[in-house]
């Protein structure tokens, strides 16, 4: 378990690095998408630009041009997403929950932060600007400054292993020995 | 019996908003303390940062003042209610008004929205909104308890109409199973067995608002009151179920978040009710971590 310190845009070089159980903090642009997000971007195309980007799964609660709350949200609502999200040259994914593994072999990480943990986030991050604000306070797409957002857990890494999986596979092996 | 208590609508109004408030941004005592206590037995490290950051983040919030979790969830009330108090004003409207206010006070994200439309109602209020569950008990008491119900555990929760001849204990561990990463584990799990199809969504929902419920009114009163939401016959019975089920869960090692370890459940009641004999219906609350709820006792 190595912790990183990662700033974004994020390039091959970085995702390499990275194993699942490692823990890593990030600085840089962060843009929030979930679920109206990511349907507009598969109808329209996206409204910025993804190349190394970190894409957080994340309906915050901004006033006053503050972020007030801003943990994750479950990332298996986008699941249906990842590969074209991916294939935008997004680099790591952002949420709670997990995602399914495959898309990320070679390319890509899932980083977990922790759930629940709005307050904690919102004391990491600012706003930079915001896109498709007609969709709303928790479907935009907000582009964030971090400052060391984290700790985040690599739960899917870019060599096929998915923390997630791993304990799903052995609550059930633990059910079945019973 | 006294003269009628005389409550206006913005008591009311202004007790939601202080439930809220405490709600959104602190954890009950119990909550707190179960969640230390599952960080004092952790013995996987990941877990234990997980389980840390968890409760540094509740210090947080109740510091700024601000909702520990962005997801500040759906309105929903449990109001509790005695049988000889009349109110001259509509309840769900001046809880509504509490509810507007505490949106843009605290503030609460706007998260009603139309379920065919998707369009958002902007304050958290609009037909079926806030959900009132409301039980009547003896007297003339009142009170408010908001539990705002984020979607990330709601969205797990599940009603499901089971053949008699299954076991509704290895049903309950393969759903925890299955479920629980994206619920926010450590959980807390209101279970209904028996009833009707809605019934045992009821007695789920009122399992965790009974998990660890400090009555505001007298042993026997509440006793009484519980008659109507609680169909527990032999309490003795029901705690080895809970307790059996909790060592089990906590076996599975799914962890904080999912991402393993020793504690996946902090907190597990089971309710239940006569159901018909060719029925075995099961309901599962999922609540995250955050147990987020808050009591104003108005009379």
């Amino acid at each position: 378990m190595t912790v990183f310190h990662l700033q974004t845009p994020l390039c091959q070089e970085d995702v390499k690095k990275l194993n699942a159980g490692d823990i890593v903090f990030l600085k840089g642009k962060v843009f929030t998408a979930r679920d109206k997000a990511h349907a507009l971007i598969r109808r329209q195309g996206s409204p910025v630009p993804l190349e190394g980007a970190a894409l957080y799964h994340c309906g915050p609660i901004i006033q006053d041009d503050s972020v007030i709350s801003a943990g994750p949200t479950t990332s298996g609502r986008m699941a249906r997403y990842t590969e074209e999200i991916l294939a935008l040259g997004v680099k790591a994914i952002i949420g709670k929950g997990g995602l399914p593994g495959e898309p990320f072999l070679n390319r890509a990480v899932y980083l977990a932060y922790p759930g629940g943990c709005g307050a904690a986030a919102a004391s990491q991050l600012r706003i930079r600007a915001v896109h498709l604000p007609e969709l709303g306070m928790a479907e935009s797409i907000w582009e964030l400054e971090a400052e060391d957002l984290g700790p985040m857990v690599v739960a899917v890494d870019s060599y096929g292993r998915d923390l997630y999986q791993d304990v799903r596979l052995s609550a059930k092996a633990g059910i079945e020995k019973r | 019996m006294g003269e009628n208590q005389m409550i206006t609508s913005s008591q009311v109004t202004d007790a939601t908003v202080r439930a809220l408030y405490r709600a959104e941004t602190s954890l009950p005592p119990w909550v707190l303390e179960r969640i230390k206590e599952g960080l004092e037995r952790e013995t996987n490290p990941l877990a234990r940062s997980q389980l840390q950051f968890m409760l540094d983040n509740v210090s947080l919030a109740g510091s700024r003042g601000l909702p520990i979790c962005q997801d500040t969830g759906l309105a929903i009330f449990h109001v509790q209610m005695g049988q000889d108090l009349h109110l001259d004003f509509d309840l769900q409207e001046a809880i509504a008004q509490g509810v507007r206010r505490a949106t843009s006070q605290i503030p609460l994200r706007p998260n009603a929205v139309d379920p065919v439309t998707r369009e958002n109602s902007k304050d958290n209020t609009g037909p079926g909104m806030p959900d009132i569950i409301l039980d009547r008990t003896c007297g003339q008491s009142l009170s408010i308890t908001a539990f705002p119900k984020g979607a990330g555990s709601e969205n797990m929760s599940l009603v499901m109409m089971l053949n008699p001849a299954d076991d509704p204990m290895e049903f309950i561990v393969d759903a925890v199973r299955e479920r629980a990463a994206n619920a926010c584990p450590p959980l807390f799990l209101g279970i209904g067995i028996g009833g009707s199809f809605d019934l045992a969504a009821r007695l789920a929902k009122h399992a965790l608002f009974n998990m660890h419920r400090i009555q505001p009114y007298s042993r026997e009163s509440s006793q009484r009151a519980n008659r109507c939401i609680t169909h527990n016959s032999s309490p003795e019975e029901i705690k080895k179920l809970e307790e059996n089920l909790m060592k089990r869960l906590n076996s599975l090692g799914i962890g904080p978040m999912g991402l393993g370890g020793d504690t996946t459940v902090l907190g597990l009641r089971i309710e239940k009710a006569l159901c018909h004999t060719a029925s075995l219906p099961v309901a599962i609350n999922f609540q995250c971590w955050a147990n987020r709820s808050a009591t104003e006792v108005i009379l």
